[in-house]
């Protein structure tokens, strides 16, 4: 497996001892590593292990603080983003930095000097070659916004490729992709690798860590801790391997602690009155967005209900719906017996609604305030910890310390403030702040997003426990079916703002979902 | 003060500022005029006489007021750019209503009775960007400014009729006896409206950071979707947020007039809420740097005001400085910003 050529050729590039620290935190610890051509490197890890830190370093958003990086054997000062295409390292960040008014062409023409001449017919030309490059069907003169999000993804390759870099640097690429979008992905990474491209792959799932790399780097605490040779990736079997590098991802107690088997949820009593009863409830849809139509359900106390189907079919819409934050145009909404579908955000929360978003940076945060002040954006004002309108220090500051505990968010402290978390610390908590024990109905858009493994099993484990409620109804809308195969009692599939079916969980669930999910579609 | 904050606040407040007043001194020799000589009649005349310095102060009263109004305003992201209409509107309308009253109910009910009309007039006037904004959300960059200007019109048009005082040969309002105006601290010129600036200003800054009020507006400022998606009452944050910002700026205009003119003329229109923009953004919106920012304009404005005069360097100049100020600031920043990444 491992023949003469990789060892004839230097690596394209190689870290050595490369620090970096942030105030309170090593973020890159002594890191080693060699990335070589024609090889895909997947760099594993949980939240805050250090996988976006390396990327910073790597593209020149971040200076290191010791150690030393190679290039095609030269050491090198990668000092900004544009040093680092000169050297041939092109970045796909996690967030798409797209203009969505601008075509792919004009996106991809954005970076060139503003005194030079637009070459139209040139760039049209680059543009096919590495449209066939990665085989992609992208068109160059529609604006991006109206791409899929797979589809932009790949402009944004094309544009790390533009100059004809070598080597590439994908910042969790399939996290808001459908599965569809990762296969495409897939191929897409195949054909860079059979160029002689270096690809660096971030990713939070083993799975595609092993069907996507060749060579495998797990991240703790800054620290490369342990690592699978491309021998090792191609022989060793799916599951040897993945407990090895869960081992090496939380230490051993903690992978076995994964193995327990899930406890059955407790069977649901439908037998009194349902606690949300949604009847026929549409909802306009704003521009590009599907419209809710006619929309019935009903959740009974302690249920976890699932919400599947194809990102982008009205699942948030639904949601938001729920919450307040859009008016019901037909319909009526009954929750514990009374109609509550005048009121809005604030007034469904009094009713006991709890709404986690899944647009955590948009609306879930206010990313200067601290993480004591997020927890409590929803009670200003309220007693304990405001009292005639003064904010009551201590009260406040020990709400946060203790969820911030409970929850496991990884922050300096409370007084933090909540932009300077990383993805997976803000999901941890908002959910923090929605999981409350008075709630009656408990949203969950997209718990886990973000989520390292521990955390998503965390989280998982406590929306089967209900949650943190006393006996509310759960809905869960996710676009990873596993999760809401783990976590629900019934499946609810949703496709152009209709529910189309609603399965049991249990033995076939999943068949029947997709079944659902591809018969709509079809039709 | 280590010596190492005490490095930082050279390098992020000295430093700007020198620099300002150098380019500015270099852009005064451009034009012939002498830098160093305008730079000290400036000081002399704004600082360091008594009666300059006792103008300044006074000077500040107004502008203090108007810049509480505009952090409340802008803390909430909302741009009221409208502070030039509401303070002539209050101003006209304190002046129509101070000399009867006071001639007919006692002093201490004649004031509050002035800075209720002021505060009153103002908030009324910025309802309808404010209403406009919280239903339709309509940008209120476009309707304070259009408001603004039909606020300074509607200001000369009163002037000229209703507000009249027939006694006179050119349009003003009748004039408050000086005796019935605001008092004066012992042995000086300044009046105890500066000390209302000073108390607004404070306690706007407070109310901001200290209160459950303060905090839903900072949020409303600082990401709205998040203050809708927290379920706060958004619209009438806004409307209250509008009517308190004009409301003070309203004040301002009630102590210019209790404190200073007296009697209003046509035209007259100092358009000092514009001016004070930059000066709060100097401040980051800060209460304690923006009482600063003020006193050191204020200074500058009479000091210049008096060097326009003796060195023929026009008070517009004043804004260049300002200007170079804001940019020498965000240019330090830049740099900071630049350096904590690297």
């Amino acid at each position: 497996m491992s023949g003469a050529a990789p060892a004839a050729e230097p690596p394209a590039v190689v870290l050595k001892g490369l620090t970096r620290r942030f105030p309170g935190v090593l973020a890159a610890d002594a890191v080693s590593l060699e990335i070589r051509a024609g090889e895909v490197h997947a760099l594993l890890g949980e939240n805050g292990a250090g996988k976006s830190t390396l990327i910073g370093l790597l593209s020149g958003l971040l200076q290191p603080d010791a150690g030393e990086i190679r290039v095609d054997g030269r050491p090198v000062t990668i000092a900004s983003p544009r040093a680092a295409r000169r050297l041939g390292i092109g970045t796909v960040h996690q967030k798409l930095l797209l203009v969505p008014s601008l075509t792919a062409l004009e996106n991809l023409l954005l970076g060139a000097p503003w005194w030079r001449p637009v070459d139209r017919r040139g760039a049209l030309r680059r543009f096919e070659a590495l449209r066939g490059l990665l085989a992609a069907a992208v068109p160059p003169d529609v604006p991006v916004g109206r791409l899929a999000l797979g589809q932009q993804q790949q402009v944004e390759i094309m544009r790390a490729l533009w100059h004809g870099e070598r080597i590439l640097l994908l910042d969790e690429p399939t996290a808001m992709l459908t599965p569809e979008g990762v296969r495409e992905l897939a191929a897409v990474i195949g054909r860079l690798r059979a160029q002689g491209l270096a690809v660096v792959l971030i990713t939070h799932k083993l799975g595609e860590a092993f069907d996507l790399a060749d060579r495998v780097s797990v991240l703790r605490r800054g620290r490369v801790v342990g690592a699978l040779s491309p021998a090792e990736v191609a022989t060793l079997d799916r599951r040897a391997a993945t407990a090895r590098v869960i081992g090496w991802m939380f230490g051993r107690t903690e992978a076995q602690g994964g193995e327990v088997p899930l406890r059955p949820r407790p069977p649901v009593d439908r037998s009194g009155p349902p606690l949300l009863d949604l009847r026929m409830a549409s909802v306009r849809g704003e521009a590009g967005e599907p419209a809710l139509r006619d929309l019935s359900l009903r959740l009974w106390p302690g249920e976890v209900v699932g919400v599947a189907g194809v990102d982008g079919n009205g699942q948030t819409q639904l949601a938001e719906a729920l919450a307040g934050q859009r008016p019901l145009s037909g319909g009526a909404l009954i929750l514990d017996g009374r109609d509550v579908s005048a009121l809005g955000v604030a007034g469904r929360r009094a009713a006991g609604v709890r709404y986690l978003t899944d647009d955590r940076l948009g609306e879930g945060s206010v990313a200067t305030l601290p993480l004591s002040l997020n927890l409590l954006l929803e009670r200003i004002g309220q007693p304990p910890f405001w009292r005639r309108g003064l904010p009551q220090d201590r009260p406040i500051a020990e709400n946060a310390r203790h969820l911030i505990a409970a929850h496991d968010v990884r922050a300096p402290s409370e007084a933090t403030p909540a932009g300077s978390l990383s993805g997976g610390n803000l999901q941890k908590l908002l959910l923090a702040r929605e999981a409350d024990p008075a709630a009656r109905l408990l949203i969950l858009n997209k718990p886990t997003t973000g989520l390292d493994l521990q955390a998503t099993r965390r989280t998982r484990a406590l929306i089967r426990a209900g949650g943190g409620t006393a006996g509310a109804a759960l809905l869960v809308v996710s676009n990873e079916l596993d999760e809401l195969l783990e976590t629900c009692d019934r499946i609810a599939v949703m496709e152009g703002g209709r529910i189309c079916g609603i399965v049991d969980a249990g033995p076939g669930a999943e068949a029947a979902v997709g079944r659902l999910m591809l018969a709509d579609r079809a039709a | 003060m280590g010596s190492r904050a005490l490095a930082a606040f050279g390098l992020r407040f000295l430093l700007p500022v020198l620099a300002a007043l150098v380019v500015g001194g270099l852009l005064l020799l451009a034009f012939g005029a002498d830098p160093i000589g305008y730079y000290a009649t400036v000081v002399e005349r704004g600082l360091l006489s008594p009666i300059g310095l006792q103008a300044s102060v006074t000077r500040s009263a107004p502008l203090l007021l108007i810049a509480a109004g505009l952090i409340v305003a802008f803390r909430a992201g909302l741009w009221n750019l409208g502070a030039d209409g509401q303070f002539l509107l209050a101003a006209v309308f304190v002046a129509a209503v101070a000399p009867p009253l006071a001639g007919r109910v006692p002093h201490w009910l004649m004031l509050p009775a002035a800075f209720a009309v002021g505060a009153a007039v103002a908030a009324l006037w910025s309802l309808v960007p404010a209403l406009l904004k919280a239903l339709e959300g309509v940008n209120e960059i476009v309707s304070t400014l259009m408001a603004s200007f039909l606020g300074v019109s509607l200001a000369n048009v009163l002037i000229k009729l209703p507000f009249n005082d027939p006694t006179t040969t050119v349009p003003q309002t009748a004039t408050l006896a000086v005796d019935q105006r605001l008092a004066r601290f012992p042995g000086t010129t300044v009046h105890w409206g500066v000390l209302l600036g000073l108390v607004a200003v404070i306690a706007v800054h407070l109310l901001l950071e200290r209160t459950a009020f303060g905090l839903r507006l900072r949020v409303l400022g600082e990401n709205p979707r998040a203050a809708r998606h927290v379920g706060l009452p958004v619209r009438r944050l806004t409307v209250a947020a509008f009517a308190l910002s004009a409301g003070l700026i309203g004040l301002a205009g009630a102590v210019e007039v209790l404190g200073v003119q007296g009697s209003l003329r046509a035209d007259w229109n100092p358009a000092y809420g514009l001016l004070v923009v930059p000066l709060v953004f100097l401040a980051r919106l800060n209460g304690w740097a923006t009482i600063a920012t003020v006193l050191f304009f204020a200074v500058l404005m009479i000091g210049g005001e008096s060097a326009a005069r003796r060195t023929g360097v026009p008070t517009y100049y004043l804004l260049v400085q300002v200007a170079l100020m804001l940019l020498a600031f965000a240019a330090v920043r830049a740099v900071e910003a630049r350096r904590g990444r690297g």
